[in-house]
């Protein structure tokens, strides 16, 4: 019931002399149900990563195994696995085509070949579930704002019914507010339907407090994989890689630094409060 | 006088139906005067639709304003005469890296905007060089700009602008689509060139952490100001900044928290060093 | 898939032939064109062979690379092929249903296949050796004359250039659209013609609205650094030809000889 990655290269343009690894020596196992975070900076290999999982990409070597079968074996039903796991793409309102938000949501679920109504029935199920009001349904996907444009996209893939969704960077271009949004729906369409949701981002801040586990992605291999806490702990070496901790976070190692002697623990403003007033207390 | 300088400045513009008949009118931006003095950085927040994009286009003559009068060192914009010596006074750098880097290689993007404006061919050289270097892109100059990461792209581009020999550059939301490190090259570039070169900065964005240096914030919202102030005046406003969906930084949040548990740390300190330099005072007495 | 096309690409290397002027490359190019439609024997066609085959090696660019670029248009290969194989009138050696094979027809056929691998892989040199602003200032100023026929030679070539420009970050984007429908279960590739037709609709209908929104963004960053067309513009890099060149037209005319001379002398086509 689970995703496993078993020694997975993937290499760009392998016959030039701009032949590089995207991807390099990938051993992981993603179960279900889980709500993991997998971050990375720009071109650490996050996006061929989650473009693996859904035989989008080939590896070069190495086998990808969706409950137990080997997606790239001859035969097996891409078209199938691409509804259980479903992919959310980076700013996916690029992709929204039809003259009315509900038949862009239909989309999907006509390709897997379900007759009318129950594709509609999947439509209205996925809207809901993104939090999008009746009375968007029949407005041009193109008039939406950015925000509701997203969330079209998403029940687009929803309506999918995947037992694994994964979404790369759901919010790039969003405003804070906006943001928030969007990450709360997702936290609610995980604890009302239970699916396994992996949630891709360069933005520590934004995955860390809604993930239980964090992946972790550096040139092209997996550097940390642990419960966001402990991920944290490395706030020196997530910089090196370009990528950003909570200020709180920051503001409690600077601490450390000037020697007052603080747990560097805290990821959210609550818990350095804490820890701080504890210790100002004393 | 300012360097730029707006006076009750208001675009509108006629929302159509899918037929194309007119459905109504927004005004996007609502009287909004602004006087920016040279050698100011000044920092434009707001959330997406609240304004701030299409206020910046006023300024180099890209939209037209409705009512009102835009100056840019002390040019009326409105006038057709005027456009040019505007466009490469008050240069801009947009959103997206890849729709706006025209040369095939670095360099010759860099040089686009002097060869337009007619500059000698050995001049041309000089200006690209010293462009380049000014954002650390040099390096780079033979380069296809379709190698280089997001970051880069738009230090390219703020180079681009450079080369002009503007007094003021405009940004907006020129880290918007960049990961964690690629926002931190770009801010580290624009305040390099307000605090070395002495160049006006207007950065537009909606991330608070990028405008704690800035020497001024503009707030927007339904096409007006809704606040403005130093950082840290505009800071301390949390109620306020949420309701105009805009994240308030964690140290002023922590420093409300701390307060709450009767610890006083002052609730307008901005920068992870600064609270954490306060917060060790307060320790050792 | 859409990756593998060279044409109208750029491949960043040092060599020899990156460097020579733009309008050399051109005339060589459009030269090569002609040699190989009025040299239409084996001789011409060995010698065109080695020609590209050695100008190919000074590029640098690996073979493999150039040959991947090749790929997108082998469809229009098969069709010439196809038509001049079936439809060639003379000797008949095999006869297939409806369709006869000639011995013209083979002969035809297969000059037409070896002058279009040529060309292509001539024209793709051009393209990846010269970044497409020198090729549209080689264009341009080649051209200029036409400026007084009122022919916008600027014009032209900016967007040809803006064109080529784009033409990397348009299939990136036609990849990502492509991969975004297919995990919505989209299928690209079975299907009678009209089916085929119809899945590219959720494919063409993003393409449009992004190249749109693009070409709108690059219009105003364009406007903003004072673009107002070619009139009082002045060059970075001014064309000025240098020896390298001179020796490279002097090697086009030793080319154009050594064939007159094999044809007039010794009747080699």
């Amino acid at each position: 019931m689970s995703i496993i990655f078993n020694h997975v290269n993937y290499i760009y343009d392998a016959d030039t002399k701009h032949s590089s690894y995207a991807l390099k020596d990938i051993n992981l196992q993603i179960n279900k149900g889980e709500f993991i975070g997998i971050i990375g900076h720009t071109g650490s290999g996050k996006s061929t990563l989650t473009q693996l999982m859904n035989a989008l990409l080939k590896p070069t070597d190495g086998e990808v195994y969706f409950e137990g079968v080997d997606i790239n074996s001859n035969g097996y039903n891409k078209k199938e696995l691409r509804s259980r796991v479903g992919l959310v793409f980076q700013y996916p309102e690029h992709q929204l085509f039809e003259a009315d938000v509900f038949s862009d949501v239909c989309y999907g679920p006509k390709n897997l070949g379900l007759s009318k109504k129950e594709a509609e029935l999947r439509a209205f199920e996925a809207l809901r579930l993104v939090g999008m009001d009746n009375e968007y349904y029949y407005q041009s996907p193109f008039d939406l704002s950015g925000g509701q444009k997203r969330r079209v996209a998403i029940a687009g893939v929803l309506a999918m019914k995947p037992e694994v969704l994964i979404l790369d960077e759901p919010t790039a271009g969003l405003d804070p507010k906006g943001r928030d949004e969007i990450l709360d729906q997702i936290t609610r369409l995980k604890k009302e339907t239970g699916i396994t949701i992996i949630l891709v981002s360069h933005s520590m801040e934004d995955v860390a407090k809604y993930v239980d586990r964090l992946i972790v992605m550096n040139q092209g291999q997996i550097m940390y994989d642990d419960t966001p806490r402990e991920v944290f702990k490395h706030a020196e070496s997530l910089q090196e890689s370009g990528l950003a901790l909570p200020r709180v976070t920051y503001i409690m190692h600077e601490l450390k630094k000037l020697g007052v002697p603080v747990d560097t623990k805290a990821i959210t403003v609550e818990e350095a409060a804490m820890e701080i007033a504890s210790l100002l207390r004393k | 006088m300012g360097i730029i300088r707006t006076d009750k400045l208001a675009y509108e513009y006629i929302r159509r139906d899918e037929e194309g008949n007119p459905e109504g009118i927004t005004r996007a931006i609502d009287g909004v005067s602004i006087d920016i003095v040279p050698g100011e950085f000044v920092a434009i927040l707001g959330h997406n639709g609240s304004g701030k994009s299409t206020f910046a286009k006023h300024i180099n003559s890209i939209l037209h304003a409705t009512e009102g009068t835009v100056w840019v060192d002390g040019k009326d914009v409105a006038d057709p005469d005027n456009v040019w010596d505007v466009r490469q006074t008050a240069g801009m750098v947009f959103q997206n890296p890849d729709n706006q880097i025209i040369g095939q290689i670095v360099e010759e993007d860099v040089g686009f905007g002097p060869e337009n404006m007619g500059v000698p061919t050995k001049e041309i050289w000089e200006r690209v060089e010293e462009s380049l270097k000014a954002v650390h892109m040099y390096k780079y100059k033979d380069k296809s700009p379709n190698k280089l990461s997001g970051g880069q792209k738009q230090r390219v581009s703020i180079a681009g602008v450079l080369a002009m020999h503007p007094k003021c550059i405009i940004l907006d939301e020129p880290t918007a689509m960049l990961d964690p490190g690629g926002r931190k090259e770009v801010i580290r570039a624009v305040r390099a060139l307000n605090q070395v070169e002495n160049i006006t900065v207007l950065l537009i964005t909606h991330y608070m952490d990028e405008v704690i240096y800035a020497d001024r914030v503009l707030v927007m919202d339904k096409g007006r100001i809704a606040l403005q102030g130093t950082p840290k005046e505009v800071f301390s406003q949390v109620e306020r900044l949420k309701e105009l969906r805009l994240d308030v930084p964690q140290e002023i949040l922590l420093a409300r928290s701390l307060n709450e548990m009767g610890i006083s740390i002052p609730e307008n300190i901005l920068g992870v060093k600064e609270m954490a330099q306060c917060i060790a005072q307060e320790y050792f007495g | 898939m859409l990756r593998d096309i060279t044409i109208g690409q750029y491949y960043q290397e040092d060599s020899v032939i990156h460097r020579l002027d733009p309008r050399v490359k051109l005339a060589g190019t459009v030269l090569y064109i002609v040699l190989l439609f009025a040299f239409e024997g084996i001789f011409g066609y060995i010698m065109a062979a080695l020609a590209l085959f050695i100008v190919v090696k000074l590029t640098r660019i690996p073979f493999k690379y150039m040959i991947r670029g090749l790929k997108p248009v082998v469809m229009i290969l098969m069709i010439t092929v196809f038509f001049n194989l079936f439809l060639t009138p003379g000797q008949v050696l095999v006869v297939l249903w409806k369709l006869t094979i000639t011995k013209e027809g083979i002969i035809i056929a297969g000059k037409m296949a070896i002058r279009l691998c040529l060309l292509i892989i001539s024209a793709s040199v051009m393209t990846l050796t010269t970044t497409p602003n020198q090729l549209t200032d080689g264009l341009e100023k080649s051209m200029g004359f036409l400026n007084k026929a009122k022919v916008p030679v600027h014009e032209i070539s900016m967007m040809m250039s803006i064109a080529l420009r784009f033409i990397p970050i348009l299939l990136e984007e036609t990849d990502k659209i492509m991969k975004a429908q297919i995990a919505r279960g989209a299928d690209f590739e079975t299907g009678g013609l009209i089916k085929r037709a119809k899945a590219l609709v959720p494919l063409l209908v993003p393409l449009f609205i992004a190249a749109f929104r693009r070409a709108n963004d690059l219009a105003m960053a364009m406007e903003a650094r004072c673009y107002r067309g070619g009139d009082g513009r002045t060059k970075m890099k001014p064309l000025i030809y240098k020896k390298e060149d001179r020796i490279a037209y002097a090697i086009m005319m030793g080319y154009i000889l050594i064939l007159l001379i094999a044809r007039v002398v010794c009747g080699l086509r």
